[in-house]
């Protein structure tokens, strides 16, 4: 890319953006046709039907919303009206919780597999079929076994966490390059030396990739699995507002999820660029 | 001299894709020198890597064993360090951590200001101190393969087993290697293992060129002893009177004995004490091509 092109993208992204913003104000602020109506039916009716006002918010009322929420992110008014900061707080802990209890168990057991042939063959059918299950097939197994909807929700973003690491970091450690481990071999290096020397800095980057593959479908999975058990986070505030037919809120919370998930990409991301080696 | 290595009857055997196996090579035998520089010539395929892995503890001989200081060697050793063709530096440690690397493993125990210390000293052996904090991706092929050189002379090894180590370098670097790597061995009196396929390194590195046929069933046809002093100097070797003996010997071998040797070893061939061929002028030897001088 040159540095003329570098300079375009942005501006053309800015471009994209304002077009995107006016054509969606226009399409909501066109007036429909007023209804005549009785004036006590007008007023359980609201703007939409009497003055033909459309009922999707425009860009003016969202950014509205947006700067409300921001002023004010960490309200509590009662149990079912929290502010968007801490319901985000509670989706980031759960899906912090269950990625690090899945790489807890995915690089362990993806390094034995990866080591091995024969518990590759042998743990490969369940791998191959737990792996395309929904994890939301998994909640009410979760909730009748945990009988706790917090803690299942952690259970249903470890379960769908730990394939894609699973898989990656087995599959890093088996291509680790043969002549790497016989330079280690033919230094005496031990087992475990050999593990974290030679085989966790060589096999990193793929791993990292299945970490950044999982914490995008955490990030999927928990607005999902919030809806489901309710009372906090997210998915659940998303879920309420829509029962409020609070679409302002709605398409707020539809942003904030994208950023949040682009943010905890790009972590990963970094870590990813920390650990690549070239050759 | 007293000798080191003993490579005694040893075979190597895949199974061959439609039943049965196939042999790469068998009844080997070999001695090597302490001190002595070995190169081994011979085309792709005859077992010489084999061989030379089976010496590292990488491979195992599907009969027979290898002696090494009067043990039977089981598996890898720090005594035996290897030179690898594709110099197997580790892509994310910089020069000094890939060679401190191996001087840790020898040392365990060695505090880390000793282990850099002796990291850097082997590194500024092969000439490369100023690019200790490099990292592989940013040195030229010659410049690695220095570094593998280093960390295998740091670990401060009985034998050194070479792959090749300068197949890959263009023709300067490769003369320019070649000559330190004669010096370090001749200066600290390594015994040395090496596989080439190229006649020229061998008449300069060598003291005995070790011949091999073609593979399967590969065997040591003869060993030649170079007639050149130890005193040699590569730009002037070619002066030598024996060096044409030697390089047309080895190239007649590559050439055309290689194959026909192998199908057709000539009587009281013994391969527990392969012909040993002396070039110096006028011997009665066993080499076809000294018949054919004389004559």
């Amino acid at each position: 890319m040159t540095a003329r092109e570098r300079l375009q993208a942005p501006l053309v992204s800015l471009l994209l953006l304002l077009v995107l913003l006016a054509a969606w104000h226009i399409a909501v602020s066109g007036g429909g046709s007023a209804q005549e109506m009785d004036p006590e039916y007008a007023k359980l009716m609201g703007q939409t039907a009497t003055a033909g006002k459309s009922a999707m918010p425009g860009p003016i009322d969202v950014a509205k919303t947006i700067w409300g929420h921001l002023k004010d992110p960490f309200y509590v008014k009662g149990a079912n009206d929290k502010g968007i900061g801490i319901q985000l707080a509670y989706s980031i802990g759960r899906v912090a919780i269950g990625f690090g209890l899945a790489v807890l168990f995915a690089i362990p057991i993806g390094f034995l597999i990866g080591m091995s042939p024969m518990m590759n063959r042998a743990l490969n059918p369940f791998i191959q079929l737990m792996k395309p299950v929904s994890p939301l097939a998994w909640m009410p197994l979760a909730l009748y076994t945990i009988k706790d909807s917090s803690i299942s929700a952690i259970f249903v973003i470890f379960i769908c966490s730990i394939w894609p690491m699973l898989i990656n970091t087995a599959f890093g450690v088996a291509s680790v390059r043969r002549e790497w481990l016989n330079v280690a071999r033919t230094l005496e290096v031990g087992p475990i030396r050999r593990a974290f020397t030679v085989i966790l800095p060589a096999a990193a980057p793929t791993i990292l990739t299945g970490m950044r593959i999982s914490i995008g479908i955490a990030w999927l999975v928990i607005v999902a699995a919030e809806m489901l058990v309710g009372g906090t986070g997210i998915g659940y505030f998303v879920w309420n507002e829509w029962n409020n037919l609070s679409i302002t809120n709605v398409i707020t919370s539809i942003l904030v999820i994208g950023v949040v998930g682009m943010v905890l990409d790009q972590i990963l991301a970094q870590a990813q660029r920390l650990v690549t080696f070239p050759e | 001299m007293t000798r080191q290595i003993s490579i005694e009857g040893i075979a190597k055997r895949y199974p061959a894709p439609g039943g049965g196996e196939t042999t790469i090579f068998e009844n080997l035998w070999l001695r090597v020198d302490r001190g002595e520089f070995v190169c081994v010539i011979g085309h792709s395929g005859c077992g010489k890597t084999t061989v030379l892995n089976i010496l590292a503890g990488l491979d195992q001989p599907s009969e027979g064993c290898v002696i090494v200081d009067e043990k039977e060697i089981a598996g890898p050793s720090l005594d035996r360090a290897v030179i690898f063709q594709g110099h197997a530096l580790l892509p994310w440690k910089t020069v000094l951590g890939n060679v401190a690397y191996a001087v840790s493993s020898r040392w365990r125990r060695a505090s880390r200001a000793e282990v850099e210390e002796r990291a850097r000293r082997a590194i500024a052996t092969v000439g490369l101190a100023g690019s200790e904090d490099k990292k592989p991706s940013e040195l030229s092929g010659g410049m690695k393969q220095r570094v593998g050189i280093a960390r295998a002379l740091a670990i401060e090894p009985k034998i050194l087993l070479m792959d090749e180590p300068f197949s890959a370098l263009d023709a300067l670097t490769r003369g320019t290697l070649q000559e330190e790597a004669r010096r370090i061995c001749r200066e600290t009196g390594q015994t040395v293992y090496m596989i080439t396929h190229d006649v020229d390194e061998a008449i300069y590195l060598a003291d005995r060129i070790v011949l091999m046929t073609n593979g399967p069933m590969a065997k040591i046809a003869e060993i030649v002893v170079n007639p050149l002093p130890a005193d040699r100097r590569q730009g002037e070797i070619h002066h030598d009177p024996n060096y044409y003996a030697l390089r047309n010997h080895l190239l007649d071998f590559l050439v055309s004995r290689s194959v026909s040797f192998r199908d057709d070893p000539p009587a009281g061939y013994d391969p527990r004490n392969p012909p040993i061929v002396r070039l110096d002028g006028g011997e009665a030897s066993r080499s076809p091509a000294a018949a054919i001088r004389a004559a």
